[in-house]
Order: C-alpha cells, then sequence, then structure tokens
C-alpha cells in the first residue's frame, strides 16, 4: 500500500509542471502543500496563544496583588515597563489589549481556521489539495508578518497598542505609536484572512469528492464554509475603519475625531467633525461576526468528535446545517448590542435587542442537537471526547449568560464589567479552546501517525477543566457586584467593589495553575510526535474520508481520488458487518477501502 | 461569455453600445450637476445614475447578464444584502440618539471653505 | 499533484476555480468600499455645513479621468473578446491600450494630487478632503494593481497562450472582471466626490 502510495505522488508530479525534487525550503517553508501550511498555522497559532496566555499570566498577579513587585521575572520587564518589579499602568493597558489581540487574530482564529481548516477541510472532501495552493502560501506568510508586526510593537516607544482590542477612538488615536503597528499588522491578518476565506470557499464548492454532495459534506465543513463567508464579508469593513484610523494617526485627518476635543486641559489641534461612533459601529460590524468565526470552527469539531465517540449519527444533521447557516446570516446584524450605552435610543436598541434574542435560537438548537446526540450513544471516553463534552456544558454557560447582556437594560448594569469578562471568556476559552484541544488529539493520529499520551492527556483535561472554571466563574460575582473591567488594580480602589476583592487572587491562582497543567499538553505534543503509540491509517474508526488517507498523508493526499457513497456519520447501522461504514466505502464492500 | 465566434462577434456589438451609454451617461451625470435642484435631489439624481451606468458594467462587460452559476448569484446576492445593511450605520448612528447633540460643529469645514475657495 | 477544475468548470458548479475566486474577492472588496461609502454618508449628514466638490476638485479633470477609465474598461472587454477569437495580435493592442489608460488615468490623478498639495488642500484640513484622499488613494492602488496584473498578461504572461490557451483566457477573464469592478468603483466616486 505504501509503495503504490509513492508511486502515484512521483508520477503525479512528473505529469504537473516540470516540478523538481523540492528543496527544504520549499517543502517545509514555502511550501503549498496544504498539510504544512496547515501544521505551520497551527504551531504559530499555538505559540501566540501561549504567548498571549503569558501575558494574562502576569496581569493576574498585579490584579491579585496589586502594586506589589513581580516576583522573578518582574525585572526582566524593564524599567520603562516595570520599574523595580512593580507594573506600571501604563504598562497593565498594553498587556491587556494585546492578550485580547492576539488570543482572537493570532491566535484562536489562525488555529481554529487556518490550523484545522487547512489541514482537515482538504481531506474530509476528499481533495488533493487547496484550490489555489500559492494563495494559501501567501495567506499564511501575511499572518505571519502581521503576527510580527504585532510581536514587535512591544518595543517600540510607548510599547504596544494599549487602547483595548477594541480600539475605541479617539482613545486609539491619540495613543502611542504602538497603536500604528497595531493597525499595520491588523492590515497584513485581515488581507490573510480575505486570501483564506476566498480559498476555502472555493475549495469546499469545487474539489468535493464525486458524490460528496452538499448534504453529505461533515457538519466541520459546514463550519468552515460558513466561517469562511463571515471572514470573507465581515472583514473588509473593520479593513475600511482601520485604513481611516491609520489616516487619523498618520496623516492627521479627523475620521473619529469630534469637533472640540480637549485632551490633558489642551485643545487638539485638528480639524475636526469626525463621529468617534463610527469606528464603533464599523469595529463591531467585524467583531461580532468575528466571535462566530471564534465559535462555529469549534462547534464543527465538537460534532465530529461526538458522532465518532457515541458511536452514533448526529442527531439532527439538517437542523443543524440550517442553524449554523442562519447563525452566519444573523451575526451580521446584530452587532450594536455591543453599544447599548453609547447614548443610542431606544428604537435601535429594541432592533439589536430583537436581533440578538433571534439569533439565540440557532445557538440553542446546535447545542441541544450536540446534547441529544449523546443520548442512548455507547460512549467512549477518549481524550477527544472529554474536551468535546467538556465544551457542551462550557458553551451552555456561556451562551446563557450572554443573553442578559444582549437586553439593553440589563447591559446597563452589566456593560464593561468583568461579568462580560467571565461571559465571552467561558465561550472562547472553556468553549473554544477546549473544541481545539479536542481536535488536536482527535486529528494528530492523522498527521503524525501516532497517538498522544492517554494519560498526559487525561491529566491535562482534568487539571484544566477544574482550574479554568476557578478563573472565569468568579468573574460573574465580581462582575455583578459592579467591578470593571480592564482595571489596572483590578477594583480595589471602589467602594462597591470591597466584598468581592479577595476572588482577585482565587481567579489569579487559577489562572496559574491553568498554565501549570499545560505543561503536560506541550510536553504530550512534542513527545507523542516520536514516542506516541503508532496506530493505522483510522485509529478512532471514524467515517469521514479524511481517515481514508494514508497517515500522514502524502504530497496529493489520496491514493485514488476518493468517493462518497452515503452520509457522514453512518455509525451503528443497523445489519452492517462493523460499527461504522466509511463514507467512501461502496455498499457491500469491506470496510478497508479497496485502493488499486 | 461563451462560445462560437459568431456569437463573440455579436457580444463585441453590445460592448460598443454599452460603451456609449457609458459616455452619455457620464455627460448627463455632469450637466445634471450644474442644474440647480437642492442637495436631496441633486443626490438622488446622481445615485441613480450611478447605478444605472454601474449596472451596465456589470451586466454586460462582466457578463453578470449570462452568469448562470448559482454560486456567484448567491454570493452577490448576500453580498448586496449586508452592504445595504452596512449602509445603514450611518443611520444607526444619527438617528433616535440620546445625549449628545445630533450634531457637532465641523469646525473646520466652514472654515476651509470660506478661506481656500477662491 | 494536479488540483481540478482550475481550467474546465466543474459539472454540477458551472465554474472553475478561478471565477469563482475572483468574484468573491470582489464580493469583499464591494464590502470594503461600502465601509468607505457609509463613513462618506455618516461624515457628511453629520457635518454642519459640507463643502462643494467644486470648491477642491477640478471637474473637467475629473470627467476627463472618468472617460479614460470607462475607455479602459471598453478596451478591456474587446481585448478578451479577441482572445476568444483567437487573435493573439488584437488581444495585445487592446491590452496595451488598457494599461495605457489606465496609466494615463494614474497620471491625471497624480496631477490632481499635485495640485491639492501645492494649494495646501492636505487631509488635515477637513472631512471632505479627508474621505477624499483616502478613498482616491484607495482607488488608485487598485488601480495600480490592475496595471500590474493587465501588463503582465500583456507581457510575459501571454506566452501562455501558446501552451495552454484556455487557462490563459481563463486568467484574462479574471483580471478583465477585477477591472471592471475597479471602474465600477469609480463610477461611484465620481459623483461622489466630485458633483455633490
Ligand atoms: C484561558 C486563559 C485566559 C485567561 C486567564 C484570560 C483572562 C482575561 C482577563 C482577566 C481579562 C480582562 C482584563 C481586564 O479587563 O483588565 C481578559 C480580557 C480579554 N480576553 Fe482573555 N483570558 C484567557 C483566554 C482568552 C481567549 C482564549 C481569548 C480569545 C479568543 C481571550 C480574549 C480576551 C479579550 C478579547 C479580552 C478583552 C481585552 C480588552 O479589554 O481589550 N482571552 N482575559
Ligand atoms: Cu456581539
Amino acid at each position: 500500500m505504501e509503495n503504490v502510495t509513492t508511486a502515484e505522488h512521483v508520477e503525479h508530479e512528473e505529469h504537473g509542471h516540470d516540478e523538481h525534487e523540492l528543496s527544504f525550503l520549499q517543502t517545509y517553508v514555502f511550501s503549498q502543500d496544504h498539510k504544512v501550511i496547515g501544521i505551520q498555522y497551527a504551531v504559530t497559532a499555538m505559540l501566540f496563544l501561549l504567548f498571549g496566555f503569558s501575558l494574562m499570566m502576569l496581569m493576574r498577579w498585579q490584579l491579585a496583588f496589586p502594586g506589589a513587585p513581580i516576583p522573578i521575572i518582574g525585572n526582566l520587564l524593564g524599567q520603562a515597563n516595570a520599574p523595580g518589579g512593580i507594573m506600571l499602568p501604563e504598562f497593565y493597558n498594553q498587556l491587556g489589549a494585546m492578550h485580547g489581540t492576539i488570543m482572537v487574530f493570532l491566535g484562536v482564529v489562525p488555529l481554529a481556521v487556518g490550523g484545522f481548516g487547512n489541514y482537515v477541510l482538504p481531506l474530509q472532501i476528499g481533495a488533493p489539495d487547496m484550490a489555489f495552493p500559492r494563495l494559501n502560501m501567501a495567506s499564511y506568510w501575511s499572518f505571519f508578518l502581521g503576527g510580527v508586526v504585532m510581536f514587535a510593537s512591544f518595543f517600540v516607544p510607548g510599547g504596544a497598542a494599549n487602547s483595548g482590542w477594541t480600539s475605541y477612538a479617539p482613545l486609539s488615536v491619540i495613543a502611542t505609536e504602538g497603536q500604528t503597528w497595531w493597525l499595520v499588522g491588523m492590515l497584513f491578518l485581515i488581507a490573510s484572512s480575505l486570501l483564506g476565506s476566498v480559498n476555502f470557499i472555493v475549495t469546499t464548492l469545487q474539489l468535493r469528492a464525486p458524490g460528496l454532495s452538499f448534504m453529505r459534506l461533515p457538519f466541520f465543513v459546514w463550519a468552515q464554509l460558513v466561517t469562511s463567508f463571515l471572514l470573507l464579508l465581515a472583514f473588509p469593513p473593520l479593513q475600511a475603519a482601520g485604513t481611516l484610523q491609520l489616516m487619523d494617526r498618520v496623516a492627521g485627518t479627523s475620521f473619529f475625531m469630534p469637533s472640540g476635543l480637549v485632551v490633558a486641559d489642551q485643545a487638539l489641534e485638528i480639524s475636526g467633525g469626525g463621529n468617534p461612533l463610527l469606528w464603533q459601529h464599523l469595529f463591531w460590524f467585524l467583531a461580532h461576526p468575528e466571535v462566530y468565526v471564534l465559535i462555529l470552527p469549534a462547534m464543527g469539531i465538537v460534532a465530529e468528535v461526538i458522532a465518532n465517540n457515541t458511536r452514533k449519527p448526529l442527531w439532527g444533521y439538517r437542523a443543524l446545517v440550517a442553524s449554523i447557516i442562519f447563525l452566519g446570516f444573523m451575526s451580521f446584524v446584530v452587532w450594536a448590542h455591543h453599544m447599548f450605552l453609547t447614548g443610542m435610543g431606544t428604537t435601535i436598541s429594541a432592533f439589536f435587542q430583537t436581533t440578538t434574542m433571534i439569533i439565540s435560537i440557532p445557538s440553542v438548537v446546535i447545542l441541544s442537537a450536540l446534547f441529544i446526540s449523546l443520548y442512548g450513544g455507547s460512549i467512549r471516553y477518549t481524550v477527544p471526547m472529554l474536551f468535546a463534552l467538556a465544551f457542551l456544558p462550557m458553551f451552555g454557560i456561556g451562551g446563557l449568560t450572554g443573553l442578559p447582556l444582549g437586553l439593553s437594560a440589563p447591559d446597563l448594569h452589566l456593560h464593561d464589567t468583568y461579568y462580560v469578562i467571565g461571559h465571552f471568556h467561558y465561550v472562547v476559552a472553556p468553549g473554544t479552546i477546549f473544541a481545539l484541544f479536542a481536535g488536536i488529539y482527535y486529528w494528530y493520529p492523522k498527521a503524525t501517525g501516532r497517538v498522544m499520551n492517554e494519560v498526559l492527556g487525561k491529566i491535562h483535561f482534568w487539571g484544566s477543566i477544574i482550574a479554568i472554571n476557578f478563573v472565569f466563574m468568579p468573574m460573574f460575582i465580581t462582575g455583578l457586584a459592579g467591578v470593571n473591567r480592564r482595571l489596572y488594580d483590578g477594583g480595589m480602589t471602589y467602594a462597591h467593589g470591597q466584598e468581592v476583592m479577595e476572588w482577585n487572587a482565587v481567579m489569579s491562582y487559577g489562572a496559574w495553575a491553568l498554565g501549570f497543567f499545560q505543561i503536560f499538553f506541550i510536553f504530550n505534543f512534542f513527545w507523542s510526535i516520536r514516542n506516541g503509540r503508532q496506530v493505522n491509517d483510522n485509529p478512532w474508526q471514524s467515517t469521514t474520508l479524511e481517515w481514508q488517507a494514508p497517515s500522514p498523508p502524502p504530497h496529493g493526499n489520496f491514493a485514488t481520488p476518493p468517493e462518497a457513497y452515503r452520509g457522514p456519520y453512518e455509525y451503528s447501522v443497523p445489519g452492517a458487518s462493523s460499527d461504522f461504514t466509511m463514507q467512501g466505502q461502496a455498499s457491500g464492500a469491506d470496510p478497508e477501502p479497496a485502493r488499486v | 461569455m461563451s462560445g462560437s465566434a459568431e456569437e463573440v462577434k455579436k457580444h463585441i456589438d453590445v460592448y460598443m453600445k454599452v460603451a456609449g451609454a457609458l459616455a452619455v451617461g457620464t455627460v448627463v451625470t455632469v450637466l445634471a450637476s450644474f442644474v440647480e435642484v437642492g442637495v436631496a435631489l441633486g443626490i438622488v439624481i446622481a445615485l441613480i445614475i450611478a447605478l444605472t451606468k454601474g449596472s451596465l458594467v456589470v451586466a454586460f462587460f462582466m457578463h453578470l447578464l449570462e452568469e448562470r452559476s448559482r454560486a456567484i448569484r448567491w454570493t452577490l446576492a448576500l453580498t448586496v444584502v449586508f452592504w445595504f445593511v452596512l449602509m445603514l450605520v450611518p443611520l444607526f448612528t444619527m438617528m433616535d440618539h440620546t445625549g449628545t447633540p445630533k450634531t457637532l460643529p465641523n469646525a473646520n469645514a466652514s472654515e476651509s471653505h470660506a478661506e481656500e475657495a477662491h | 499533484m494536479e488540483i481540478p477544475y482550475t481550467v474546465t468548470a466543474r459539472p454540477d458548479t458551472g465554474l472553475n476555480n478561478v471565477k469563482l475566486g475572483i468574484w468573491l474577492f470582489l464580493a469583499s472588496e464591494v464590502m470594503l468600499f461600502g465601509g468607505l461609502f457609509s463613513s462618506y454618508v455618516l461624515l457628511r449628514v453629520g457635518a454642519v455645513e459640507w463643502p462643494a466638490g467644486a470648491d477642491f476638485v477640478n471637474i473637467p479633470i475629473g470627467t476627463f479621468n472618468t472617460a479614460v477609465l470607462i475607455g479602459s474598461s471598453v478596451t478591456m472587454v474587446l481585448a478578451y473578446a479577441s482572445l476568444k477569437l483567437g487573435d493573439l495580435a488584437k488581444f495585445k493592442t487592446y491590452m496595451a491600450s488598457t494599461v495605457l489608460l489606465a496609466v494615463l488615468f494614474l497620471l491625471v490623478k497624480s496631477y490632481e494630487y499635485y495640485e491639492k498639495i501645492s494649494h495646501d488642500h492636505l487631509p488635515s484640513h477637513g472631512t471632505f478632503l479627508a474621505i477624499y484622499w483616502t478613498m482616491t488613494a484607495l482607488h488608485g492602488l487598485h488601480i495600480i494593481g490592475g496595471v500590474a496584473v493587465n501588463g503582465y498578461l500583456w507581457g510575459p504572461g501571454s506566452s501562455m497562450f501558446h501552451t495552454k490557451r484556455d487557462q490563459f483566457i481563463g486568467r484574462v477573464e479574471a483580471a478583465g472582471l477585477y477591472w471592471h469592478f475597479v471602474d465600477l468603483v469609480w463610477i461611484f466616486l465620481f459623483p461622489v466626490l466630485y458633483l455633490l
């Protein structure tokens, strides 16, 4: 089997353009193979996740023990940031803004879409590669450049951007130089995601294997498809807004600067006439769809893992697909629920809170369908399944706590408090990040031919799930008490915060414990590349097409182009010889697909 | 656009007609801008002409009229819908606002207007 | 390894990859310029006073440039039609005209910029000027991109006509779609910035 693969491979190469042996650079650095690019994306993104998380672990010191010098690391941060190891407020703001930016734009999205999308999607639809391999490479390198710019901004005078990941004007326009770097970095990142999204959509529509009709697509593919449309159509307005803000900062325009602005008792020398709300609208026009970009691929991964480990078809596949499409569509008309407190009147508020309540329906449908899928299954508690199972209640908490935020009356109280931070972190951290862990454990054998260590995986899981709830659950308590987000001292100086201040240290210990348990993952990830248990091409006995390719799949993926004969989740079909029937298996044939 | 030499030649005829229409449209929109009809009506007229010209370009030069692909049509329909949503931003900002006055003086517009227009 | 449907259309979607790709790209461009148009409208309705475009811009020059760009769109579509007829020489003539007209557009635009700068009509001097500069400059960047692509297809890229004709036609078609779109944006920019 292996020989046939390589022979095919070589033959294809010769047919194609007069390609020579690919050099090391072409194979591993400037690769056009979707699997290499996927891994590049995933590894880069994981490094950024770690970096962004480290920023947060630093901040948590300041929040737990305001004004105390940071042990050991404090002196490494430099006099400009932390004289005597004590973090300055300016530095805290940089860390906060960059934590948000890095986690969202350089961590989760590149991992969920760039990493998993690139690696898994072409395999799942039986394609030899992405439709535009060169664009794919350009997309990665544009992302990489954006990351470099963001990272470098820590070292410019005044440090990195410090106006929050939302970069609200006018604050961001008068901020230090780091903000300019932030904008330039964002332009690269947006260009990257544009190239990526075009590529994903074309690949999904055009390169599906014969027989793989839309209603036979694995749910993960649907999730990526909808996500790509969100990226395609929601990001450009932020590109426009970013350009305008860049003009405000560099060319002295006043797009977001109202007339008569006074800063530190001085009237600014600007032409004025701009509107700060314009930034907020354009920003959230992207950023609400963006939160669905963060969550949809996660739902896709969880659906795959659940179907596989319950040995049952997903419950309500059609409802899931309809919901995710509707969700994607609606995500374009809810953005101003982030702006109830900008002086928006009741008519517009009513409109946006209505659309927000409507959009919660498909989310509930999806979550319910996934829950119901568990019912009656013979569940295998593998490591990916543990993470996928944890996703369900965690995302549930995140989603349900979002409802009061979407109604303008309770949002008056909750807006910009730690309640909000708790809410969306339940969605993105124990929600999305856990789903991404599930995906890593699940597809690792496809990429390496080995599974990750199960014991280490379980320690990682149980440690993380407990620690993470210590981080985020208390945020609801402090938030409901009225403690604001983005406070340098965690709310110490506010009378209303006094009763809940002791939670700050609890959350910080939780965050550091969470960090500790990631060590098990990082070690496992690298150790298993060489030492993990070797497995066959389909270790989870899964049904979808990617498991029909060799592990790791060669350049061009499949020895023979696969065909799909059935839906994606034919588990435990009555009368079948085994409890899974692969999509590529013509009826009656044996489960191991014949490779001629 | 597909097909035979005959068809292509027919297309070329159409292109020339469209080119003529675009030229006329450009002239008309410039002339119309000198007619005093008030700002609102002026904007409406200019946009109608621009929309007409734009539709001609899309329909004939970009061959959308002949485009049978559902993927393209759906994508564009979706884009048009979201584009209109985006165009509502000014409305959402200006309309139904509490607190600050609806408009702040645009100090510079009047200033530069007075000084720099010769 | 060959990627399927780079040239031929996939039967069930009726498209090849390139064509779908370019339309998707244009869809995102619509939203990009949409963001700017939306900003324009907001700034304008929010302004106490808005200068007439004519106070800053030169309408005859703008009209001339509009005609130039429309002309280049016409030559572009003729270049594509010639290619379909298998006439490389004619394609080259039309494509060269397209590129030259685009360069002419850029030259005229640069002259306009020069005029503005020498009158101190800089973007920092008012919201109208700010949006004028931003939108025309972004559009200008698109023109420059188009010149690069079309120039390539006219010059070195055209050797593909002899080796992979269908693929070459597909590329010209995609470049054409992009180019018409850039023209289309100008059709809206012109009245908005010069006439209203
Ligand atoms: C799992 C570990 C994480 C911890 C312990 C953590 C903790 C925090 C805390 C305490 C804040 C509030 C800071 C403040 O208001 O001063 C914050 C803000 C934020 N976090 Fe996280 N976070 C984590 C993961 C993530 C992830 C995975 C994402 C995104 C995908 C994310 C996105 C954000 C954003 C966007 C903000 C707002 C930043 C701003 O105020 O501009 N975080 N995080
Ligand atoms: Cu939102």
